[in-house]
């Protein structure tokens, strides 16, 4: 088992008046890929941004190289070499790729050499790397956003729902990306509502519902057992297959 | 590292640059010309009108900026306006015989010297504003209405304190007083100068905003807030950054309208308030470019109507504002918003 780079322990999250995380309690280990499954609505999001400083966590700990996270401002968080790439993309629409990655990095300019892998990635972001991100298409963009999380050597990658609403082409591009990402020391918590990108990618696996966590293991044994599966997710595997 | 399967191709994006509100300006003032009627009347219209629109822009740039960033509605902008103004007593008073005197050398000092004490004075003003009546209550707008109107109302009353209740005459330097003749049309030379000021204030801006880091931050700020913070970035010190520069330039553009209309009254900051609001709700809050285009609108239209039908010259600007929402509900250059 590897160590553990990324614990959360009772975490609770109340925005407003609403009570959305219930004490959750997970691990990340160190290198690899952490799926993050669960319903619309179980908490996914939320335990992600929670874990990024954006939403404050009412109660409990959430511990990163020895550092309560939970104590520190999301800038704070982002320094200690933690990416988030959320659900909207958050690409900044009148900037150009350009300057979207220059503003991810903590020097004047991407590495050179840094950036070349990028393109291997992704090639779209070279071809259109002047354009304002505004024009990119809806994978394009979602390229944008994890290029921008990995333009410097990153601990952890918070990453969500990177396949909604894309196409299969792009997904199969995005798997693929993420499968190189895997080579590297970047550790990376996804959250996903597809199983099938689930399955192919993660190594670990949580499963969430109503604010808590259900099911902690490997990915591979949840892939092989249906029940599960079908107990935690509600899924009927041959209608993904 | 390899490289993974390259995408799909695609085709290259159209960039569509939207020259249509820049277009705007011409249309408006070649609309302008066969109604007034004559080429020097026309003239002198317009570069009052160009030169008024330089002045609100250098005056509203800051609070667009303001707002875009954080969704503060600052409603104590005008003070910033005030206090640059009477700043000018500060250099004109001891320095009178430098403004009289014959040399354009001696008079650019002084205005020189009048931009650097208000925008010093009316930076400090917007730090310590932003801190003491600002920050309690960022994200609550009709507290934000309520307070920064009273602070700008504490800022006048402190003004009659220090400076007293009468009207004082400030006139512009030597250099700068009467008009030049362009054919038959007399241009004001002051009028020369707020064009030039305003041109490099808004070249100076541009050159900040696209060309370092932290106007694209400050850009990125305006979009998207949360992810900037996400990057790592404190978007607070950023925004009492743009504050503090924001009241810097409304304090300049203090002096520029004090030696414009010649005369310094506590309340003229708040007088051309509502002119500002215009102004960046027609260019679309947050937007620079926006501004800088809407504040030429707003000041062409008000001078070309002023002159033609005085009695509509009132509502000429609500009228604007009307249609210009009526065609760009989001104002003539919206921000991206997440």
């Amino acid at each position: 088992m590897a160590e553990p780079l990324l614990t959360l322990a009772g975490v609770n999250t109340r925005i407003g008046r609403y009570h959305i995380l219930h004490g959750v309690d997970f691990t990340v280990a160190k290198g690899g890929i952490t799926m993050l499954l669960g319903r619309n609505g179980a908490g996914k999001t939320t335990t992600l941004r929670t874990i990024m400083g954006l939403w404050r966590a009412a109660e409990g700990r959430i511990m990163f190289e020895g550092t309560d996270l939970a104590m520190l401002a999301t800038p704070e968080i982002a320094r200690l070499g933690i990416a988030y790439v959320p659900e909207n993309m958050g690409i900044f629409a009148d900037l150009t790729v350009r300057e979207n990655l220059v503003l991810a990095t903590r020097e004047r300019a991407p590495d050179a050499r840094r950036l070349q892998w990028i393109f291997g990635l992704f090639p779209a972001l070279e071809k259109f790397y002047a354009l304002a991100a505004g024009a990119l298409s809806g994978g394009q963009k979602q390229m944008l956003s994890i290029a921008r999380a990995i333009i410097e050597p990153r601990k952890l990658i918070l990453v969500d729902e990177p396949t909604k609403g894309l196409a299969p082409s792009i997904i199969r591009n995005m798997v693929a990306a993420f499968k190189e990402l895997k080579q590297t020391e970047t550790t990376i918590l996804l959250v996903e509502q597809n199983f099938m990108f689930a399955e192919s990618l993660g190594d670990g696996v949580a499963v969430m519902d109503d604010g808590k966590i259900r099911h902690s293991g490997t990915m591979q044994a949840l892939a092989a057992d249906r029940d599960l599966q079908q107990r935690l997710l509600g899924l009927h595997l041959d209608a993904h297959q | 590292m390899t490289a993974a399967p390259a995408a799909k191709a695609t085709a290259l994006p159209a960039l569509r640059r939207d020259w249509l509100p820049v277009l705007l300006v011409p249309i408006v003032a070649l609309v302008a010309l066969p109604l007034i009627g004559n080429v020097a009347g026309w003239l002198t219209l317009t570069v009052a009108g160009l030169a008024m629109g330089m002045m609100i822009f250098i005056m509203a740039s800051g609070l667009t900026l303001v707002f875009g960033l954080m969704d503060v509605l600052n409603f104590g902008h005008g003070v910033f306006i005030s206090i640059g103004a009477f700043a000018v007593t500060l250099v004109v008073l001891p320095l009178a015989t430098m403004v009289q005197a014959d040399s354009v050398l001696a008079n650019i000092a002084v205005l020189l010297l009048c931009a650097v004490v208000a925008m010093a004075l009316t930076g400090a003003l917007g730090w310590a504003f932003e801190r003491v009546i600002v920050r309690p209550v960022y994200g609550q707008h009709l507290k934000q209405i309520l307070v920064t109107m009273g602070g700008m109302i504490v800022a006048e009353q402190l003004i009659h304190v220090l400076w007293g209740a009468d009207p004082i005459s400030v006139p512009p330097p030597e250099a700068f007083r009467g008009s030049v003749l362009i054919g038959e049309a007399a241009i004001e030379r002051y009028r020369i100068l707020a064009v030039a000021v305003g041109l490099a204030v808004f070249a100076a801006m541009l050159l900040v905003l696209n060309r370092t880091k932290i106007g694209l931050l400050i850009r990125a700020g305006v979009e998207n807030g949360e992810m900037v913070e996400a990057l790592g970035y404190r978007i607070r010190r950023l925004f009492v950054g743009v504050f503090v520069a924001g009241s810097a330039l409304a304090g300049l553009g203090g002096v520029m309208w004090a030696f414009y209309r010649q005369t310094l009254t506590p309340g003229m900051g708040m007088e051309v308030m509502v002119l500002i609001f215009i102004v960046i709700i027609v260019g679309g809050l947050g937007s620079v470019g926006g501004c800088f285009l809407g504040s030429l609108l707003v000041a062409l239209v008000a001078n070309y109507t002023g002159f033609l039908a005085p009695k509509v010259a009132l509502g000429s600007n609500i009228l604007l504002m009307v249609l210009i929402l009526m065609w760009r509900p989001q104002g003539l250059y919206p921000v991206a918003k997440r």
